[in-house]
């Protein structure tokens, strides 16, 4: 069963009236040590943090987080770095919800069980796994349930009724909606085509559906958070990290640029 | 005297029943499956109904089998090298001659397969990775000759070692794209033609150059390919009569491999070699060797054997020949591993060139550096056998792209032993 915080986030946001604030780092990025002080001062703005677990292939990211990976491992971070920085994050936030996000061979390689267990362990709400589709669940899906983690599943603008459905059957948590057939970072599609979709899995499903990849500027948080249940912000927020010099400027730029989409959702609210 | 060809009938070789799996999924055993991202979930779902739906249409082979034989040549000969078995004083060596096709290499039986089914679905424009640039210029070919807009990822690091298969492609009309992320090498180029492909799938093939990769790609690669095996299985029960004793072919990502051991599946008299690169040897890091060096993991779709480090992160591979040097593998050799029909071996870099001039000496016959890898082993195998006994060895691509390479491992040597610069 999971441990319902994710559940709890939405449920806030939903009383407040306005999409839930979900940002994304790498832990590691620039160095593990730098990572935890941006994760925190990503945290105290966002109501769900992802934690990128870094990968040497990154095949969904675009240049900006594969460049954050690479970074990551060059600082020689290790999945012991990822747990620690997700420990610390949930010291700091008890009821923040924190999503682990990565791609299979780390979890596979260190054991879905093992892997489950000290993720649960650190506090993390749910798992993320870019390329484990419901189909391949087979996998994971009955460890991560044992072990309290929600699955997050994708779903995209090539995803069918059937695969909708299959995704909502399987997974839980929230659904993440990829709102462009591309990589991470590139630009954000029509928005009412977004929009149009996002109500279409909405209505096939109870689970809070977040749309991701592509939103950069408060604008489109704003325009995305009038409809969908969350709004995903990555490598706008990665960005910070090669665009600024010095910790504390990072920190600094993450902390307004987070405010800034936190606001802009806020302003949103319905 | 006719040649022992004539009296086949060329289609009839062919078998095209679908033998050993993989199941709905594209699982072989525990191998296999798609694990992909959710946006090409779909995508690769109508490659394999249109796959299952042209393999069962007699017009797809018609033109197929057309193609394979008046433009790429086909059948290849299977030559007994009687040369090198007697220098060898074993078994008697077979080499099923695939570097004699269209394009140099047993490539471009696959990619005139998938740019058939590619204009089946009405797409435009196609993509592939390549290592070697063997799979790149047998993809840019197809291009060419269908029309088709043609983009080539490739490691900057191979552009380096391959450049006149790179300037191949640029004059058959390809783009070739430089990959500098990762290690810059083949699994850096799968990567990015993946993200290349997740924008624009609507109106874009990716042609995948070999038995890996996420469902349909390894069953689709194993079907294009199988034609090497079967008529290597024909023409061996023409010319001796019987089959061979074992077959040898080399592997990166397996396409060759599968391609001509499969039709021996159910041969169990016949062993089956699958020869890996072994670089500077296997018990450092510096080798190719994902069948025997690595461990289940999954990569670019599949759950198969990788070379990775202890937290699953995928390591630098390293290999004399740039079409080996790749960290994964296919998931049918794996699960053909695991179930003991599969046995493995390794050619270092230093036995793959000796194999790369014996050959050459023995029947002026030069292989590509990735095919010397399976002349070492089946020389190494065929030594210790009986002189009526056979060895099958798949030659699956010519040298003559590796010339670069070559010259600079060995040019100072050969022109001692020639006498120098006298011509």
């Amino acid at each position: 069963m999971s441990n319902q915080r994710l559940a709890n986030v939405f449920q806030r946001c939903k009383a407040e009236g306005r999409a839930a604030l979900v940002g994304y780092l790498t832990a590691g990025d620039p160095d593990p040590e730098t990572s935890l002080k941006l994760m925190l001062a990503m945290a105290e703005r966002c109501d769900i943090l992802e934690i990128g677990m870094p990968f040497s292939d990154p095949m969904a990211d675009g240049p900006v987080i594969q460049a954050a990976s690479e970074r990551a491992l060059e600082a020689g971070t290790r999945i012991t770095d990822v747990f620690e920085i997700t420990q610390a994050v949930r010291q700091a936030f008890p009821e923040l919800g924190i999503v682990l996000m990565g791609y299979a061979n780390i979890p596979y390689t260190m054991g879905f069980e093992t892997f489950a267990e000290q993720a649960n362990n650190v506090g993390a709400d749910g798992l993320l796994v870019v390329d484990v589709p419901p189909e391949e669940g087979h996998i994971c899906d009955d460890i991560l349930a044992t072990h309290g983690l929600d699955r997050i599943l994708l779903l995209s603008p090539t995803s069918t009724d059937e695969r909708i459905k299959l995704a909502c059957d399987n997974g839980s948590g929230f659904i993440y909606y990829v709102s462009l057939t591309g990589i991470t970072g590139a630009d954000m599609g029509d928005v009412s085509e977004i929009q149009a979709k996002t109500a279409h899995i909405q209505s096939m499903t109870d689970m809070p559906v977040c749309v991701g990849f592509g939103v950069k500027t408060p604008d489109q948080a704003a325009a995305v958070g009038a409809f969908a249940d969350g709004v995903v912000v990555g490598s706008h927020f990665v960005s910070q990290i090669t665009s600024n010099s010095g910790e504390q400027a990072i920190c600094a730029a993450l902390s307004a640029s987070a405010s800034a989409m936190k606001e802009a959702i806020h302003g949103a609210a319905t | 005297m006719s040649h022992p060809l004539h009296n086949l009938d060329f289609a009839s070789m062919y078998d095209l029943e679908i033998k050993h799996g993989p199941d709905s999924g594209g699982h072989f055993g525990k191998f296999g499956g798609r694990f992909a991202a959710e946006t090409l979930m779909q995508p690769l779902k109508e490659i394999e109904d249109a796959f299952y739906e042209a393999w069962a249409d007699p017009a797809f082979h018609e033109e197929r089998l057309d193609l394979l034989k008046n433009y790429v040549g086909r059948a290849t000969p299977l030559y007994h090298a009687k040369h090198l078995s007697a220098e060898v004083g074993g078994a008697q060596i077979y080499l099923k001659r695939e570097d004699l096709n269209h394009t140099g290499a047993h490539k471009v039986n696959n990619t005139i397969g998938q740019a058939l089914l590619a204009r089946r679905m009405g797409k435009k424009k196609v993509i592939a990775e390549t290592g070697a640039g063997q799979h790149g210029v047998a993809t840019a070919t197809v291009a060419a000759m269908f029309n088709m807009e043609c983009n080539i990822y490739m490691g900057r690091e191979d552009i380096r070692r391959q450049a006149p298969n790179v300037f191949r492609m640029k004059l058959l009309g390809a783009n070739v794209i430089a990959v500098d992320s990762g290690t810059a090498t083949l699994k850096d180029a799968v990567n990015e033609a993946l993200r290349v492909w997740v924008a624009s799938c609507e109106d874009t093939y990716y042609i995948f150059g070999t038995a890996a990769g996420p469902h349909p790609f390894p069953l689709m690669v194993r079907q294009f390919h199988t034609v090497i095996g079967q008529e290597a299985r024909t023409q061996c029960l023409d010319q001796t009569g019987r089959l061979p004793d074992v077959a040898v072919a080399c592997v990166g990502g397996g396409s060759n491999a599968i391609g001509l051991l499969h039709p021996f599946y159910d041969d169990s008299e016949v062993r089956l070699v699958a020869v890996e690169a072994g670089g500077h040897g296997l018990d450092g890091n510096e080798h190719a060797a994902s069948l025997a060096a690595g461990k289940p993991g999954i990569i670019h779709g599949s759950l198969s054997y990788l070379l990775e480090d202890a937290e699953g992160q995928i390591n630098g591979t390293h290999s004399i020949s740039a079409g080996l040097d790749y960290p994964g593998v296919g998931p049918e050799l794996a699960a053909m591993l695991e179930d003991g029909r599969l046995q493995l071996d390794a050619a270092t870099d230093d036995q793959a060139l000796d194999a790369f001039k014996t050959l050459t000496r023995c029947e002026g016959i030069i292989p590509a550096l990735e095919s010397s890898h399976a002349v070492a082993a089946g020389i190494r195998i065929a030594a210790d056998m009986k002189p009526e006994q056979t060895v099958l060895i798949n030659l699956s691509g010519r040298g003559d792209k590796d010339m670069g390479t070559v010259f600079e491992l060995l040019g100072d040597d050969i022109d001692k032993e020639t006498g120098g610069d006298q011509a």
